[in-house]
């Protein structure tokens, strides 16, 4: 059952990945990438890391993609603009990815992984995060926070610089 | 004074002696431009003082030594030649030698020098070249000190070398004049034929003493070769002469040159245009004495060599009555006193050619302080009066009194007047001679005679050089008689010390009738090998006394004519020389050698020049040019082959540069998914590369 | 495909080789910016799932990898912002998001 589970979970992680990739329309595309990143969510609660799947729904979905959206909308001039380049450059860049792509899947499926032998039950993680993020993990806990500051700041920024340009 | 430790400490100060004059030539010769006047002759004076005092330390070492053989000391500095083959093995050490013939020179050398250097100060105020002349005499008494020094024969001929050298350099010290230019290069040349006399003779006797020695004999230091000596005698004769006397002759000849004797004496009367400090210097005191002392040095070859004696007895007795006729004629003042030299160390080869070692060298002494006392008071004069000119002068003992007084006392004692130092000498000198034994039988009573009337002579002309120029009236105008005065106490007084000395120098060789020592004579015993003359104290006192009132009288009345001729009745010599007009024209004209000599040797060697020069101009130089044509063809291929290949290579590389410029420029295509390509294309390079490798 | 690791690790390199599939192709400013958020996802389950399966060590705690997820979330954020503010400047100054009518850098 878990396996069945899995696998359509993973069918729907990767299929819309095609279509985010090969798709011609920009508004289809960002919303394959939703499906995507629900798949995604799905797999890491699959893994017992409840928490960060719930923060992905929240934070990814939510809010990285909504921003995605209002970007695609606000850039959208009537017309849909030809999406990819010409042929040649996707034939290329499909075989160096594919290279890559086959290098990596011989990578892990041929490693010897030191993977645990026994695999304990998925454990509720939040409270064991939060211990982490104040314990021993502050440090990364606020400069990423002052990463978020910045980057607030800097896209106000460039953003009021053009308007005020225009 | 503990007698060990001062010859320990003056042994090896030795090397002071010399080179402290060559520190001072070497100051003033390289910063002389720069420094201050007074500083040059700081220099120059002080560096011949102190070597004085260390002489005069050496002296009383010397002194103190109790045992007369061993009254010498030797200082050796550094080996300069050693070269060992199969058959033996030669080695020479720069060395220093301090024995009490050396001592005795070094003293005058220095003693005097140092009065002629202060006398320098006063004489040569105002020359613009102080630094160049102080430099030049300072390494002149460098190269005498060396010859004196030196402990083998080829240092001293370094020496030797030098002092010629030296000469030439202040003989020709205003050199813008060609006259004294000229003057300066005769000296050389005629010096250089001289030497090589020297340097045969030198090659001949090492040569000899090594074969006959069958290759013991390693070197050239005296000691040695006094010891050796008696070999020459084994060696097979050359021509029918003995290898000694070759040698001797040999080295004779080097004499000549250095000291002015016939045949090699031409360049002296012509060295006096030098500065006159010089010609008191290097042509009365020092250098020309090099010749007499090199003679005393090897004493023991020369008594080896009976025959060469003669033959130094003769030049010396010949060359001294020939130089006195010469100066009976002479007008400039300096002249007169080169013949007067030359006529001097006519005698000094006299007693050294009889065997009286040190009375020639007691002869040396004294005539180095009358003789310089007499150059320095003609200085004095020339400086008043600026000319040579004896006849423009006349009365000068009213204007320079100190001059006149001190040179009166330099007259007398080169005339022979008792009790002054000349006298002393020079009858000892008459003595040996007269009680010689030389090859020819009555040789020593003919060159007593000889010696005897140039004495007259010497005593007339002098008398004849005071009374024109010191007596009577001045006659050089009276623009310049308002100008003469006494020179300043810098030159006085070097004046006084040499007239007291020349006055009471004597008394280092009092004559044995007197019963008190000769000093001199016992200081200098253990030098010298023959001590034939002390053998005459054997002879009867009275002999000698009357031979003493004989030369006396004979100066008496030299100078009573030479008063009679230019005081009382000045026409007389007029009236002679008109009467003996042809004599009187070839005495003045100085027998002609000079002329001889241009003919026989100075023509065809300018005529031997004059053809090489042409065969260098069109062989040689023809050849140079020819090269430097081909060259100049070739630089042409060069520089063809630089531009096209060189410059070739050059464009080629920039224009490889701007072609790729061009190709990776289209890299740049602004647009970030291309950079991000590359960074895709690395990723891929990697994998590919991970999974081949 | 098994609940292993390594079907995990494939499903991530598909992503991420997709994503950077998208980078490189699209021409929309905005599509590059979904291929990027592909490429962190990947990395981010790849995270995850070494947290999950591999042994535990003594350095690291066993949730370590998940925490790394959290931080690529929290980067991934503030990178979108930034980058879609900067888009958003370039349209209103080009009137176009077109990638390839952005040439003025060009050597």
């Amino acid at each position: 059952m878990k396996d069945i589970i899995f696998n359509v979970f993973i069918l729907l992680t990767v299929i819309p990945c095609f279509w985010v990739a090969l798709s011609s329309n920009i508004v289809h595309a960002a919303f394959s990438l939703l499906i995507t990143l629900f798949g995604v969510a799905g797999l890491y609660v699959l893994l017992g890391a409840d928490f960060i799947g719930v923060v992905q729904v929240i934070v990814y979905i939510g809010g990285i993609l909504i921003l995605i959206i209002f970007g695609v909308m606000m850039t959208q001039r009537g017309k849909l603009l030809p999406l990819s380049i010409q042929l040649p450059g996707k034939v290329f860049g499909a075989v160096l990815t594919g290279v890559i792509l086959v290098a990596l899947v011989l990578t892990a499926t041929k490693s010897l992984w030191p993977v645990a032998s026994i695999l304990g039950e998925p454990q509720p993680t939040s409270a064991a995060i939060g211990d982490l993020l104040l314990g021993k993990y502050l440090i990364p806990f606020e400069v990423a926070s002052v990463l978020l500051l910045v980057a607030l700041v800097g896209a106000v920024l460039i953003v009021r610089r053009s308007v005020r340009g225009e | 004074m503990n007698t060990l430790f001062v010859p320990l400490t003056i042994k090896k100060s030795l090397w002071l002696i010399p080179c402290l004059p060559l520190a001072g030539a070497v100051v003033n010769g390289l910063l002389g431009r720069r420094l201050p006047a007074r500083l040059i002759h700081f220099v120059g004076c002080a560096s011949i003082f102190i070597s004085f005092l260390v002489s005069v330390a050496g002296f009383f070492t010397l002194l103190s030594i109790e045992e007369p053989q061993q009254r010498f000391l030797i200082q050796s500095l550094y080996q300069w030649i050693l070269t060992v083959w199969y058959q033996g093995s030669f080695s020479l050490e720069v060395a220093f030698r301090l024995d009490p013939l050396s001592m005795t020179l070094c003293l005058v050398v220095t003693g005097v020098g140092f009065l002629i250097h202060l006398y320098s100060v006063g004489y040569m105020a105002g020359d613009e070249s102080q630094g160049r002349y102080f430099s030049y005499l300072n390494l002149f008494t460098f190269s005498m000190l060396l010859l004196i020094l030196a402990d083998n024969l080829l240092l001293m001929f370094v020496g030797w070398e030098g002092v010629g050298l030296c000469s030439y350099l202040l003989i020709g010290f205003w050199f813008t004049d060609l006259e004294k230019a000229q003057a300066g290069m005769k000296a050389f040349i005629v010096n250089r034929v001289g030497d090589f006399g020297f340097f045969v003779g030198l090659m001949l006797l090492f040569w000899t003493l090594f074969e006959a020695s069958n290759g013991s004999m390693t070197g050239l230091g005296f000691q040695q070769l006094r010891e050796a000596i008696p070999l020459l005698g084994s060696a097979s004769p050359i021509l029918g002469v003995g290898v000694a006397t070759w040698v001797a002759l040999l080295f004779l000849v080097g004499a000549t040159g250095k000291s002015a004797q016939i045949p090699l004496y031409v360049w002296l009367p012509d060295a006096m245009a030098g500065p006159t400090p010089v010609s008191a210097f290097i042509h009365a005191a020092t250098m020309v004495t090099a010749g007499v002392y090199m003679i005393v040095r090897l004493n023991f070859l020369y008594v080896a060599a009976p025959a060469a004696m003669a033959m130094v007895a003769v030049v010396g007795g010949v060359t001294a009555f020939y130089a006195a006729t010469i100066a009976l004629t002479q007008n400039d003042i300096k002249r007169v006193l080169a013949y007067s030299t030359i006529s001097q160390l006519g005698y000094m080869f006299l007693a050294v050619g009889v065997a009286a070692f040190s009375t020639g060298i007691f002869h040396l002494v004294t005539h180095a302080f009358f003789k310089a006392l007499l150059f320095l008071g003609a200085g004095s004069v020339i400086h008043a009066v600026h000319s040579n000119d004896m006849q423009e002068m006349g009365g000068l003992k009213k204007y320079m009194p100190h001059t006149y007084l001190t040179f009166m006392v330099a007259y007398l004692a080169i005339s022979g007047i008792p009790p002054l130092s000349g006298f002393m000498s020079k009858d000892e000198i008459l003595w040996a001679t007269f009680n010689s034994h030389l090859t020819v039988a009555g040789l020593g009573k003919a060159l007593w005679g000889l010696g005897l009337l140039t004495a007259g002579l010497t005593a007339f002309y002098m008398t004849r050089l005071i009374a024109l120029t010191f007596m009577g009236s001045f006659r050089g105008g009276s623009e310049k008689e308002k100008h003469l005065h006494e020179s300043p106490a810098v030159m006085t007084l070097p004046l006084m010390v040499l007239a007291v000395l020349s006055a009471v120098g004597g008394v280092i060789g009092l004559p044995a009738i007197t019963h008190l020592p000769n000093l001199l004579h016992d200081f200098l015993g253990p030098v010298l090998s023959s001590h034939g003359t002390s053998g005459h104290q054997a002879h009867a006192y009275w002999l000698e006394l009357l031979l003493m009132l004989i030369s006396t009288g004979v100066a008496t009345s030299g100078i009573y004519l030479g008063w009679l001729f230019y005081v009382k009745r000045p026409e007389l010599p007029g009236q002679v020389a008109a009467r003996f007009a042809r004599l009187h024209r070839l005495l003045f004209e100085k027998y002609y050698v000079d002329e001889v000599y241009q003919t026989l040797f100075v023509r065809p060697i300018l005529k031997m020049v004059a053809l090489s020069g042409r065969f260098d101009l069109n062989t040689i130089d023809g050849a140079v040019n020819l090269s430097s044509r081909v060259t100049a063809k070739f630089a042409f291929l060069i520089g063809w082959e630089d531009l096209k290949i060189v410059d070739g290579a050059v464009n080629g590389l920039a224009d490889i540069f701007k072609r790729w410029g061009a190709a990776l420029k289209h890299l740049q295509t602004g647009r970030v998914q291309h950079y991000l390509y590359s960074v895709v294309l690395g990723i891929f390079g990697l994998c590919v590369f991970m999974f081949i490798f | 495909m098994p609940y292993s690791l390594p079907s995990f690790l494939v499903v991530s390199s598909l992503l991420f080789c997709l994503g950077m599939f998208t980078v490189l192709t699209r021409r929309n400013a905005i599509g590059i910016l979904m291929g990027i958020e592909l490429v962190l996802n990947g990395a981010g389950l790849n995270f995850v799932a070494f947290s999950r399966f591999l042994e535990p060590s003594q350095t690291t705690n066993l949730l370590s990898g998940q925490l790394f997820t959290l931080f690529i979330i929290a980067v991934a954020a503030a990178e979108v912002a930034v980058a879609l503010a900067i888009v958003l400047s370039l349209y209103s100054r080009m009137k176009t998001i077109d990638v390839e009518d952005f040439k003025e850098l060009r050597g």
